[in-house]
């Protein structure tokens, strides 16, 4: 039984109701899903039990009909990686800070404040980052409108009329 | 005393590239800091949705002028693993060699503007002189010096010559003799070890909770290498050892930058050795779907690409994780009580990358 299989089992065993999906990758990476209510509570466990102690990143997408908050965690000690994708309702896009397990936490979760409009809760320190601080968009979303150069259109999308 | 904010930046010798750095001083004594950054967001990550996939690439090399195989590389990676396709081996080897290679320039470049910052000007010339000779090499590989394009999705963009081993080679023994000498320069001069050592502390367990990576992690002591702990491409199969160094200071983090171009070079030298004929290209699917992320060791840190497709033959999402905007936020911290002199040789030990962090 491969790494992510062991951690994916205790998972399932201390949290039985709430993964809603859970997926080996490729050895060594494991995944789950999760509601964006019991963020928190996951991945306090996945740090203090499971030993994944580096917050590698934190991606937002914009899914159209919800918003997911991708976090990736690293262990050191046997090189495995986990990724937890929260889901985050559409018309309500908040979710738990994980400032206070991770100091990393900060600067990436107010990327994705800036550039996609997820508020996180709890955290000290919610400003515009990249952006300046009078910007009223949130670029990365998909309502965003991006200009497309006729020379970005593939020949195929050109013929069926971008079907 | 009275406590004011000054502004490091945005024109500033020690920023390398356009930010800013708050600090709040009391007298010489540094109280606070903070990082000002985004005055070079150019929005990769959207502009990346309406590209191909293979196009994306020319946008990930401008990540940051002085390392864009890295990134390419990380980026091919990941939409790889994303179309779930597994490159020849040849390909393989001739992208850690191109990888090593670029570290080595960007080190050089580190070098170059560290020993600048902190008054040692002639290293300056040196390491830049030296870099121009791994310049001719990528441009040997790939045909351009700087913003490459080599990495493609499904391999490299082309063969190397026949005589590449022969050039590497003759390059690194020359090089290596050199490195030897400007550690020797750096190692003696009391300048450098006044501003270096005891400078800018930053704890494992801090280093790790703030999300440090690479050299800078490895300077305060954690044995954490990814092309070793998360290996990909064939860094398993070829024998060289991570630098290590437990001192936490400035002087540690510089340390472990000139063991690794070492290690670079031996890599190079011993994947030449090995690489093994056959193609070094295949032809990728044009669409993909679903998601996927790989994580490569950057030369300045670990370098996390996440990919999401919705079965067009572009990506619907692009997310970049710059090992330097991590790095980034635990500044403050590292400078706290420090004098106002010593900014610059901390934020000359970190190696700054302007390009990779605003994105």
């Amino acid at each position: 039984m491969g790494v992510e299989e062991q951690v994916l089992a205790r998972l399932k065993e201390r949290f039985p109701k709430l993964l809603l999906e859970s997926a080996s990758v490729r050895p060594g990476v494991g995944r789950i899903k999760i509601d964006r209510k019991d963020l928190v509570e996951i991945c306090f466990y996945l740090k203090e039990e499971l030993g994944y102690e580096h917050l590698s990143c934190i991606s937002a997408v914009d899914w159209k009909d919800r918003y997911e908050c991708v976090y990736h965690f690293t262990r050191y000690s046997d090189g495995s990686m986990f990724q937890v994708n929260a889901i985050i309702p559409h018309d309500d896009p908040h979710i738990e800070s994980l400032c206070k397990f991770w100091r990393s936490a900060t600067y990436p979760e107010r990327e994705s404040y800036d550039l996609m409009g997820i508020v996180f809760d709890h955290q000290p320190d919610l400003r515009r980052i990249l952006l300046p601080p009078d910007y009223r968009f949130f670029p990365l979303r998909k309502d965003f409108p991006q200009e497309v150069d006729r020379q970005y259109i593939s020949r195929r999308k050109l013929k069926t009329g971008g079907a | 005393m009275a406590e004011f904010w000054v502004n490091m930046g945005p024109q500033h010798p020690m920023t390398h590239g356009l930010w800013n750095l708050r600090i709040k001083v009391d007298g010489e004594t540094i109280i606070d800091a903070e990082p000002i950054i985004g005055y070079l967001h150019r929005g990769v990550e959207k502009i990346s949705e309406v590209r191909e996939f293979q196009k994306v690439i020319v946008l990930t090399d401008r990540l940051c002028y002085v390392s864009s195989i890295t990134w390419s590389h990380a980026y091919c990676l990941a939409v790889e693993e994303l179309m779930g396709i597994e490159i020849p081996e040849r390909g393989k080897y001739l992208r850690v060699i191109s990888l090593e290679i670029q570290r080595i320039a960007s080190h050089l470049m580190w070098l170059a503007a560290f020993g600048a910052d902190i008054g040692l000007l002639t290293m300056l010339l040196y390491a830049l002189r030296e870099r121009e000779l791994f310049l001719d090499l990528i441009e040997i590989m790939a045909g351009l010096r700087l913003n490459s394009n080599y990495t493609r999705v499904g391999g490299v963009r082309n063969d190397v010559p026949a005589d590449f081993e022969k050039s590497c080679q003759r390059v690194i023994a020359h090089f290596l003799k050199k490195l030897d000498e400007y550690q020797d320069l750096m190692e003696n001069s009391k300048t450098f070890l006044m501003r270096t050592q005891g400078i800018g502390k930053l704890s494992k367990e801090d280093a790790i909770n703030w999300g440090v990576t690479g050299p800078n992690l490895r300077g305060s002591g954690a044995d954490v290498d990814l092309r070793r702990t998360i290996p990909y491409e064939v860094y398993d199969q070829i024998d060289w050892e991570p630098a290590i160094e437990k001192d936490c200071d400035c002087y540690a983090r510089s340390i472990v930058r000139m063991r690794e171009m070492r290690e670079s070079c031996r890599i190079v030298l011993d994947a030449l050795k090995k690489m093994p004929p056959g193609p070094y290209r295949m032809k990728p699917p044009r669409r993909a779907e679903g998601e996927a992320f790989r994580v490569t060791e950057d030369s300045r840190g670990e370098a996390l690409f996440y990919v999401a497709a919705d079965g067009d033959d572009r990506p619907y999402r692009v997310k970049i994780r710059s090992p330097i905007f991590c790095t980034l936020a635990a500044v403050p911290q590292m400078m706290r009580g420090h004098k106002v002199a010593d900014v610059v040789s901390i934020m000359g030990s970190i190696d700054i990358c302007v390009g990779e962090i605003d994105k």
